[in-house]
């Protein structure tokens, strides 16, 4: 750990004090931008914090994702959190307990080395001194700031770090209260607010006597250009005009999507802004393969619907989302609102699985909105199935078109990539846009900015992965961004990562075929990073992977490889499928590389979890237009994995304790992608080269 | 406008005798969690086809999110918040626990009532048995191969108490 070079998020949230506090007798305040998704980050944050403190879990109450309290740390996304949160806390904890070690030596006249600590009390000889952080709390003065100049601990010396614990917030979930859709207040008012059906579309004339008479109880419709949102006290009785509302709403204008919005070729013919990212070298001689792949439209498909609540009281706005990103919400909301953003608090509550931008951020303006409109009142708003898999923002469909030539040895020669990507990033206060759908459909809303690509920086949008990580001498790499993409597209788990993954594994497998060799032994000749060629060893030793497999015979194994945004973890993953007219992915192994891994079990779920979630992605899931609209309205128009369906999976993490730890949410999407579709190209003796691998596809392979 | 006459049904709820107005249709989850406070049983889709919403009535796994909750009247309903009262969904739920079963956990809830009717049905499920048993639920975090072994570690381990219903 090279203690001057801060991590980002403490060179942004610089003073101790917005980290951590000895507030009450026996207890700190963690506090962390870093949000709740599902995925375990408030537990791996809490062990990290403790380990540098030596004090026990329990003693941790964490604060997270609240714009009154707590560190700016904008998203909680892009698989950054252990590396950016969990590591200012590692420097912020190890600077505090420095700063008490050196107050309690001075006060004992000892030395600092002379002591240690034991759960928070600090000893001299394994024997109590009397002083504890509390004891002491009053004599320090956190509101200074992060010099980084306390060493962190050494992994050997870690206690709780690198050692499975169990989530802190999974007991509360098996039960009642833990999620911001259990949240009850005093004088709720239920609201649902109808989708506009495209992007622009106006609202026609709507008969208000007929949303009232399938209400029960009394309720009201507001409507301020093609918004309207019903509201009452009675939850049932405004789902019941909601549900007239969405079945008699006439629209009309706007950008209606065509049917083959997500195909390929529509794609590639868009007008498109052109970016070289890498120039590559000219084209060899010899005889060019090309192929294109793509896949299409794929809903975040959370299982619960979003929801948010708001109160305006005249002066201050509080809003409680599921946002991926509190203080870039409250910036949005107040833009849009006409507010000064310090008169919104925004506060986190936690949800559904997230796995990207999905409703959250919109469903708070909806309650904003709303709660401004009734001062006093605590508006409440749900969203329905339908809304959620066809209103919240969709992951982007992608053509990535792959060219080399077969040079000495079958190795690449003149490779070339080229990706047409709609885009991964329209979230809220991106691109200088408000980004909320709710503000998009009122009277008089601001005409839309075009929006750009995610940026380099944050590991790019359309192009993340996009550099094969093979030794091909020079890529030439080429995006073509469609900015005005009609449907609303958003960072979805892994971004472009899953497509071009998906395309150079697929790619470097047929070249292996062209030149004759086994996929494996074709990739361990080509990589040089030795981290990479182990996981691919690791993974083949543990799937038994044999290059004499037979091919064409329904049932064969495929590799698949990345390093995620060629920065974060490796994982090189091998499917097993079996096929008739349909695929089922029987197994799955996996080797990750992901450094020193802070909560091994953890990260084997959330790895297990992205695997089983790519695996749906490549076997069933893309939303089809028709009319304009999403078809995607109900589960039984958007399947997902079941039970039946889910691969037996097995998980190896390489042992790289004395690594620093790189970030693992999201390394499964394209390897399982690319294994399962290299697995099937064997059973089947084709290519399918686009997403989803779907029944109909198969059969018109088979034909 | 004038609101429409109440209906009232009784039945039972976790052992407790309830009575609510379920007029109107009104479901059965929204009573639950909106009249009687029980958010352990929660809304994903409103369709029966999640079963986020999945409770127990006499027993038998019922979606709790469509069902109106007349058609309940004077029977006897179990919702998760039944873990206090009942050694196996206390047993499944600390299996799912043993086993960190969960992501955002917002399915599960549903699941462990499913998984309850299955124990009381085959006390020691097999693979097969559970995956048939959850088939209709579903999971978007990819939870499901801890799900499966969490229920059969919470059969084997009421095995072993001798305690399975
Ligand atoms: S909420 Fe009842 S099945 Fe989905
Ligand atoms: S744990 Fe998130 S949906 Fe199952």
């Amino acid at each position: 750990m090279i203690a001057n070079q801060l991590p980002r998020s403490l060179a942004d949230n610089p003073r101790l004090d917005a980290w951590i506090g000895f507030d009450a007798p026996g207890q700190v305040r963690i506090a962390t931008g870093k949000v709740e998704l599902g995925q375990g980050v408030l537990t791996t944050i809490a062990q990290i914090a403790a380990e540098e403190l030596d004090v026990a879990l329990r003693r941790l109450r964490l604060v997270s994702g609240d714009t009154g309290e707590g560190p700016n740390e904008g998203y909680t996304a892009g698989s950054y959190s252990v590396e950016n949160s969990g590591g200012a806390l590692r420097i912020v904890c190890a600077e505090v307990r420095a700063l008490f070690l050196e107050r309690a030596a001075t006060l004992l006249d000892c030395a600092a080395q002379e002591l240690d600590v034991e759960d928070g009390a600090f000893r001299r000889d394994g024997r109590p001194t009397g002083f504890d952080y509390w004891r002491l709390a009053g004599d320090i003065d956190l509101s200074r700031e992060a010099t980084g100049g306390a060493a962190p601990k050494p992994v050997a010396a870690y206690r709780l770090v690198g050692h499975s614990q169990p989530r802190t917030d999974l007991p509360d979930k098996i039960g009642g209260g833990a999620f911001i859709h259990d949240m009850r207040m005093p004088d709720l008012l239920h609201a649902r607010v109808l989708r506009q059906a495209w992007r622009g579309a106006e609202l026609g004339a709507l008969d208000e006597r007929a949303l009232h008479r399938a209400a029960r109880r009394p309720i009201e419709i507001l409507r301020e250009g093609s918004f309207l949102a019903l509201l009452g006290a009675d939850e049932a009785s405004v789902e019941a005009a909601a549900a007239v509302a969405r079945e008699k709403a006439a629209w009309s204008g706007g950008e209606r999507p065509p049917d083959e919005a997500a195909e390929a070729g529509w794609l590639m013919a868009q007008p498109a802004a052109e970016r070289v990212i890498a120039e590559g070298e000219p084209a060899e001689a010899g005889e060019r393969i090309e192929a294109t792949y793509s896949r299409g439209f794929i809903a975040h498909a959370s299982i619960g619907p979003s929801c948010a609540l708001a109160h305006w009281d005249g002066t201050r706005l509080d809003v409680w989302t599921h946002s991926q990103g509190v203080y870039p919400l409250r910036q949005s909301l107040a833009r849009a609102l006409g507010l000064d953003p310090v008169a919104v608090a925004v506060r986190h509550r936690q949800a559904a699985g997230c796995y990207g931008h999905n409703g959250a951020d919109d469903a708070a303006f909806d309650a904003a909105l709303l709660a401004m409109r009734r001062p006093g009142r605590t508006v409440r708003v749900q969203w329905t199935r339908a809304d959620e898999l066809t209103a919240a923002p969709f992951g982007a469909p992608m053509a990535v078109r792959l060219g080399a030539a077969l040079g000495p040895q079958g190795r690449p020669a003149g490779w070339s990539l080229d990706i047409w990507s709609a885009p991964h990033g329209q979230r809220p206060g991106m691109h200088g846009a408000v980004n909320l759908i709710g503000a998009e459909a009122l009277s008089g809303a601001p005409s839309r900015v075009p929006p750009g690509d995610v940026p380099d920086a944050n590991g790019f949008g359309s192009a993340r992965n996009a550099f094969a990580p093979y030794d091909l001498r020079a890529q030439r790499i080429v995006t073509h961004f469609l900015a005005g993409h009609p449907v609303r597209t958003s960072s979805l788990r892994g971004l472009g990562a899953f497509a071009n993954v998906f395309a150079i594994e697929s790619f470097i497998d047929e070249l292996a075929e062209a030149a004759g060799q086994d996929p494996v032994a074709y990739r361990l000749s080509l990589l040089p990073d030795p981290r990479a060629r182990a996981t691919i060893e690791a993974v083949a030793a543990m799937a038994g992977w044999s290059p004499d497999a037979p091919a064409g015979e329904g049932t064969a194994k495929g590799i698949g490889f990345s390093r995620y945004k060629n920065k974060a973890a490796y994982m090189a993953a091998i499917a097993e499928v079996e096929l008739d007219e349909e695929v089922r992915v029987a197994r799955l192994w996996c080797a990750v590389d992901a450094g020193l891994v802070v909560n091994p079990d953890g990260a084997a779920n959330q790895v297990e979890g992205g695997i089983v979630q790519a695996t749906s992605w490549t076997l069933k899931e893309s939303v089809r237009f028709r009319e304009g609209r999403a078809g995607c309205t109900q589960w039984d128009t958007y399947p997902i994995l079941r039970f039946s369906e889910v691969p037996a999976v097995e998980i190896r993490f390489m042992d790289m304790a004395s690594e620093p730890p790189l970030g693992l949410g999201e390394v499964a999407q394209g390897p399982t992608a690319a294994a399962i579709g290299n697995a099937v190209a064997r059973a089947l003796g084709a290519r399918i080269r686009d997403l989803p691998l779907s029944r109909e596809r198969i059969i018109a392979a088979l034909m | 406008m004038s609101e429409a006459a109440p209906l009232m049904v009784r039945f039972t709820v976790n052992g407790r005798s309830v009575e609510v107005d379920a007029a109107g249709d009104v479901p059965l989850l929204a009573v639950l969690r909106g009249d009687l406070g029980l958010t352990g049983s929660r809304f994903g889709c409103g369709l029966e086809q999640c079963g986020a919403c999945m409770v127990l009535v006499d027993g038998a796994p019922a979606y709790a999110c469509s069902r109106p909750a007349w058609s309940v009247a004077d029977r006897s309903v179990a919702t998760i918040e039944d873990v206090g009262r009942d050694p196996v969904l206390a047993a499944l739920k600390q299996a799912f626990l043993d086993e960190q079963a969960g992501q955002c956990g917002y399915c599960l809830s549903g699941i462990v009532m499913s998984a309850r009717a299955l124990l009381a049905r085959e006390p020691s499920p097999d693979r097969a048995a559970v995956v048939a048993a959850l088939d209709r639920h579903l999971c978007r975090c990819g939870v499901h191969n801890r799900i499966v072994r969490a229920v059969q570690r919470a059969a084997a381990h009421l095995a072993a108490e001798g305690a399975a219903a």
